[in-house]
C-alpha cells in the first residue's frame, strides 16, 4: 500500500450480463483527504461504491485496508461497516420515526438490554463534538434533511469509520445546508478520515475536494490533484470530449421570441391548493422563461398549478387567447402543455414498465383508453426518441429503473416530446444527472425555443437559467417578488432580488 | 455522448446451459413446472389417470369423462376469478377477500329472478339470460363498492373487502328471504353441465369465452397498461392524465362481473344453493393462483396467463390428489405441503440464491 492510504482498490472489474460496468479500476484514498469521485451517469461510480461496501460481489480484483496485511474480503455492507468502511446515501436510510440516538445506535448493542440513558449520553456527546445541531432524543422526523444526513454521518463516525462514502449528499439541501455539511466534513477531514464525495455539483468538488478520480465508461481516466485540474479540463474528462458552446445558440433563438404575439398561455391570479399567492404569468411562443428562488420557494407549486397537478383553487388560465379550465393534468396535456416534473422518482418515471411503454405512455393516454397503439408504432416512436435523445438503454424493451438517472430523465423528456407539446414545462430536469446530459438538455431547451415551441425551464443551478431563459420570475416565501429580463438577467441581480433588497 | 455503444452484442448461438438458465427466469416457470411435474407424476404413478372415456349421464346424454374433463371442468370458477384478481392486484397493490361471499351473493340473485320467489320451481320464472344479466349488474355494483373503499377512501384492500366477506354470505341469503330454493329446471343446468348433445361440459366453453374477452381487452385496449402504471407509480400515472383512482375502481368492477359469472357456473352445477358453503375458502385459491402465475401481490406489472396457469395447476393438484382417496379432511393439508414448495420456489430470495449456488459449483469446476 502507498504510504498514507488508508484504502486501496486495485484492478476492480465488474461485470453485469452484456454490460462491462467497471474495466481494471483502481482507487486510492489517502487518510484526512476528500477525494471526489466524478463521472458521468453510468461511467461506474455507483458500481465501484457498491462493491467497496459489499452491495455488489466484485469479479476481478482486490481490496486493501490500512491495518490489514491481506486483502481485505466484504461480502455485504455489514461487513463492510466492521473493517470501518461508512456509506451515507443520498436518501437517507435511518427511521424516521425513532429519535436520534435510537438512529445512531440501532443495530449496534451488544446484548438484549439497551442501556437507554448511556445511549442517550453518547450520542449527546457526539452530536456535539461534531457540532449538530440535533438532540439525542428528538424523534429524526423532525429534523431538516441536512441534519438527517448529518445525524447518519455521526453514526458512522460513532462507528469509528476509516473510510466515509457519501453519496450525493448535497443533492436535496439547500446552500446552508450545504456549507453546514461542508463544515462537518472539514472537521472529520482533521480526524483523519478518509472521505470519498460523489456528486454532480462541480462547485462543491471545487470546494471541498482535495483530489479527484474520473471514470469514464467503466474505466479510470485518471486521478487528479485539484489545483491542477482547471474546471473545463474536468468537464472533458468525464465527457471524452470538448463542451460545445451553449451561448451561441441562445443568441440565435433571443430573436424568434415575439413579445407582442398574443401569449401562448396566460395566467391571471392563480393559485392552488399547494399554498402558494395567486401569482400573474405568461409565456410566448419561442420563449423560454423559468421561476427561480431557493428550495420552498414555490417554483414547483406555480408550474404545478399552471399544469394542473395541484388543486387549482382560483385564477383564469388563457390558451392563445382563449379562455380555458385546467382541473386535471388532462386537461393542460390536452391544450398542448407537457411537465416533466421536478421528483424523478416519485413522480417521473413508471418504475417496472419498459422504456417503450415509459416513452409512449403521455401520447398513448391522449390518444384515448379504446385506441392502443400497436407495438410496431410503440416501438418505433421508443426507437426514433432513443436515437434522437441518446438514451443509452440495452434495448426498448428495458425496464426504466434499470436505467441511470440521467437516461431515466431523457426517457419523461422523449414522453413529451412525443406529444409535440406546445408549451413544456421541465421542472429541475437537470437534478441529479451528469454534466454532459446536463447540457444536452440545456440545448435541447434552447433548440425547441428555436422551433416555435415554448419553454419554461427551472434549475437550482443559476448558471442553467442565465444559459436558458430570457426571463426569469422570482420567487421567495410562495410568492413572486420580482420578473428579471434583458440587462437585469445577472447573477448579482437574481441574488438581491431573491434575497429582498430592491436595489443592489 | 459518446455514440457508439460500448455493449457488445450477443450473438444468438446459446449454449443449452444459458436456454435452461433463461428459461427458469421466465415468469411463467413455476407454474409450468409444476403442471409438468404433476403430469409425470400421474403418468408414472397410474397413465389411467388420463384416461377419457364417452358415457352417458343420467340424462341419457353421452359426455366426456375422467379426470383431464374433471380438471378443467372444476377449475373454471377459479380460472374466472383468478383473473379478475390479478387486475385487482395490479392496480391496488392488495387483493380482494371477498370473491367467495361475492360469488353467494350473484348465485342468490339469479337463483332469486329465476324462482320467481318460489321454493322450488320446474320451469323458469325470468329469462335465464336477465337473471344472469342482473347477477352480474349486482355484483358490479358490490365490486363498485369495495372499488371506491379502496380506491377514494385508500383503505387497504384486505381491510376494505373484509366488510362483504364478512357481510357477503348473510346478504346472500337475505335475497331469497333465507330459503333454499331448487331449480329443477334442466336448462338452468345447462352452464354448469352439460348441454345436450355437447360432451364437453359447458363452464369449460364460459371459461374459454371469458379468456378470449380479456385477450381482446387488454390487445384492443389500454387496460393492460393503465393498470400496471397506475399500480407501479399511481403519481406519476396521475401526472400523465390517468386517473388513477378510477381505474382501480375499473379493476374492482371487472372484478365484480368475473365473479359473476363464477358464481353463475357454481349455481348452476346444482340448480342450488348453500349460502355458506359456496364457494368457501375459494378466495384464497383465487389470490394463490394469481402467486403462482409469478405475479407480484403488492401490484404492478401483471402476466395473466400466469394467473389462470397457476388456477389450473391448482386444480390439477386437487384432482390428483382425491384420485389417490385423500380424505377430504386432509386435503389442504397436502394441498399446503405442494404450495409451500412452489411458493418458496418462486420467491424472489431462493431464486437468486439457487442462481447464485448453479454459479459457484460452475465455477468451482472450472478450477477443478
Amino acid at each position: 500500500m502507498q504510504e498514507g492510504a488508508v484504502l486501496e482498490l486495485r484492478g476492480i472489474s465488474k461485470f453485469f450480463p452484456g454490460v462491462k460496468a467497471l474495466q481494471n479500476v483502481d482507487f486510492t484514498l489517502r487518510a484526512g483527504e476528500v477525494h471526489a469521485l466524478m463521472g458521468e451517469n453510468g461511467a461506474g461510480k455507483s458500481t465501484l461504491i457498491k462493491c467497496l461496501t459489499g452491495v455488489y460481489p466484485k469479479d476481478e480484483g482486490e481490496i486493501y485496508m490500512a491495518g490489514h496485511d491481506k486483502p481485505v474480503t466484504i461480502r455485504s455492507p455489514q461487513d463492510a461497516q466492521n473493517i470501518g468502511i461508512s456509506t451515507v446515501y443520498q436518501e437517507i436510510t435511518l427511521c424516521p420515526n425513532l429519535t436520534v440516538a435510537e438512529n445512531m445506535y440501532i443495530g449496534r448493542t451488544k446484548g438484549n438490554l439497551t442501556r437507554w440513558k448511556r445511549m442517550n449520553k453518547g450520542a449527546g456527546k457526539i452530536l456535539k463534538d461534531l457540532g449538530i445541531p440535533a438532540a439525542p432524543g428528538q424523534q429524526l422526523s423532525s429534523c431538516s434533511i441536512a441534519v438527517q444526513q448529518m445525524v447518519a454521518i455521526a453514526r458512522a463516525v460513532d462507528m469509528d469509520c476509516k473510510v466515509l462514502i457519501l453519496d450525493e449528499p448535497t443533492s436535496s439541501l439547500d446552500e446552508s445546508e450545504v456549507a453546514k455539511l461542508f463544515k462537518l466534513m472539514r472537521d472529520l477531514k482533521a480526524r483523519g478520515v478518509g472521505i470519498i464525495f460523489v456528486t454532480h455539483f462541480l462547485d462543491q468538488v471545487y470546494e471541498i475536494s482535495d483530489r479527484i478520480t474520473v471514470l469514464r465508461d467503466g474505466q479510470l481516466v485518471g486521478e487528479y490533484v485539484i489545483e491542477d485540474m482547471p474546471r473545463v479540463q474536468l468537464v472533458s474528462k468525464m465527457l471524452g470530449k470538448e463542451l460545445g458552446d451553449i451561448s451561441d445558440i441562445k443568441k440565435a433563438s433571443d430573436k424568434a421570441a415575439d413579445m407582442t404575439s398574443v401569449p401562448v398561455l396566460e395566467a391571471e391570479q392563480l393559485a392552488s391548493a399547494a399554498g402558494i399567492k395567486p401569482f400573474d404569468f405568461s409565456i410566448h411562443k419561442g420563449e423560454v422563461n423559468g421561476f427561480t428562488g431557493l428550495l420552498g420557494s414555490g417554483r414547483s407549486e406555480c408550474v404545478r398549478a399552471i399544469f394542473g397537478a395541484d388543486r387549482v383553487s382560483g385564477g383564469t388560465v388563457k390558451v392563445n387567447g382563449k379562455s380555458v379550465k385546467i382541473r386535471k393534468p388532462l386537461d393542460a396535456m390536452k391544450q398542448g402543455i407537457g411537465y416533466l416534473p421536478e421528483d424523478r422518482k416519485l413522480d417521473g418515471i413508471i418504475g417496472d414498465l419498459s422504456v417503450r411503454d415509459n416513452i409512449i405512455l403521455a401520447l398513448q393516454v391522449m390518444k384515448g383508453f379504446f385506441r392502443p397503439f400497436s407495438r410496431a408504432q410503440a416501438e418505433a416512436f421508443a426507437d426514433e426518441y432513443i436515437k434522437k435523445l441518446e438514451i443509452k438503454t440495452a434495448s426498448s424493451d428495458t425496464p426504466i429503473n434499470s436505467l441511470s438517472g440521467g437516461n431515466q430523465q431523457k426517457c419523461i423528456v422523449a414522453r413529451w416530446l412525443l406529444t409535440d407539446p406546445v408549451y413544456l414545462i421541465l421542472d429541475e430536469p437537470t437534478r441529479g444527472i451528469d454534466v454532459g446530459t446536463k447540457t444536452e438538455i440545456q440545448k435541447l431547451v434552447l433548440e425547441l425555443a428555436g422551433e416555435g415551441k415554448s419553454v419554461t425551464f427551472i434549475s437550482s443551478e443559476t448558471d442553467e437559467m442565465l444559459n436558458t431563459c430570457s426571463r426569469l420570475i422570482v420567487m421567495r416565501d410562495r410568492k413572486v417578488v420580482g420578473e428579471l429580463k434583458g440587462e437585469d438577467l445577472n447573477q448579482d441581480m437574481i441574488m438581491s432580488t431573491i434575497a429582498g433588497g430592491e436595489a443592489q | 455522448m459518446t455514440t457508439e455503444t460500448k455493449t457488445p452484442v450477443k450473438k444468438k448461438s446459446r449454449s443449452v446451459g444459458e436456454v435452461l438458465k433463461n428459461m427458469t427466469r421466465h415468469q411463467l416457470f413455476i407454474p409450468v413446472a409444476a403442471l409438468v411435474l404433476l403430469v409425470l407424476f400421474n403418468l408414472i404413478a397410474d397413465p389411467s389417470f388420463f384416461a377419457v372415456s364417452l358415457k352417458e349421464n343420467s340424462l341419457g346424454n353421452p359426455v366426456l369423462s375422467g379426470n383431464i374433463i374433471s380438471v378443467l371442468d372444476n377449475a373454471s370458477e377459479l380460472v374466472l376469478l383468478a383473473i379478475g384478481m390479478t387486475l385487482v392486484t395490479a392496480s391496488s397493490g392488495g387483493q380482494d377477500i371477498s370473491v367467495g361471499a361475492a360469488m353467494a351473493i350473484a348465485g342468490s340473485v339469479i337463483i332469486r329472478l329465476v324462482c320467481g320467489g318460489r321454493v322450488s320451481v320446474d320451469t323458469m320464472q325470468t329469462s335465464l339470460i336477465l337473471a344472469v344479466l342482473a347477477g352480474i349488474g349486482v355484483s358490479m355494483l358490490f365490486g363498485a363498492f369495495n372499488g371506491v373503499l379502496v380506491a377514494y377512501l385508500k383503505i387497504q384492500p384486505m381491510v376494505a373487502t373484509l366488510i362483504l366477506f364478512t357481510a357477503g354470505r348473510s346478504i346472500a341469503a337475505w335475497i331469497n328471504n333465507n330459503q333454499l330454493p331448487i331449480v329443477n329446471d334442466q336448462v338452468f343446468k345447462y352452464a354448469g353441465t352439460f348441454i345436450p348433445g355437447i360432451p364437453i361440459p359447458t363452464p369449460v366453453f364460459i371459461t374459454i369465452l371469458v379468456i378470449l374477452a380479456f385477450w381482446l381487452a387488454l390487445k384492443f385496449t389500454n387496460l393492460g397498461l393503465y393498470t400496471q402504471s397506475v399500480g407501479i407509480n399511481a403519481n406519476a400515472s396521475r401526472l400523465n392524465g390517468l386517473d388513477p383512482k378510477m381505474i382501480k375502481l375499473l379493476t374492482y368492477v371487472i372484478l365484480g362481473a368475473c365473479v359473476a359469472v363464477a358464481g353463475f357456473i357454481r349455481v348452476s352445477r346444482s340448480g342450488s344453493i348453500n349460502y355458506s358453503r359456496i364457494a368457501e375458502n375459494i378466495e384464497m385459491d383465487a389470490i394463490l393462483a394469481v402467486a403462482l402465475g409469478g405475479n407480484a401481490l403488492g401490484g404492478g406489472k401483471f402476466n395473466i396467463y400466469g394467473s389462470i396457469l397457476g388456477a389450473y395447476v391448482i386444480q390439477f393438484l386437487t384432482t390428483t390428489l382425491f384420485k389417490y382417496n385423500v380424505p377430504s379432511t386432509a386435503l389442504p393439508a397436502y394441498k399446503a405441503v405442494v404450495i409451500i414448495l412452489l411458493v418458496v420456489l418462486s420467491a424472489p430470495v431462493v431464486r437468486e440464491k439457487m442462481s447464485h449456488i448453479k454459479k459457484s459449483s460452475k465455477r468451482a469446476k472450472e478450477v477443478a
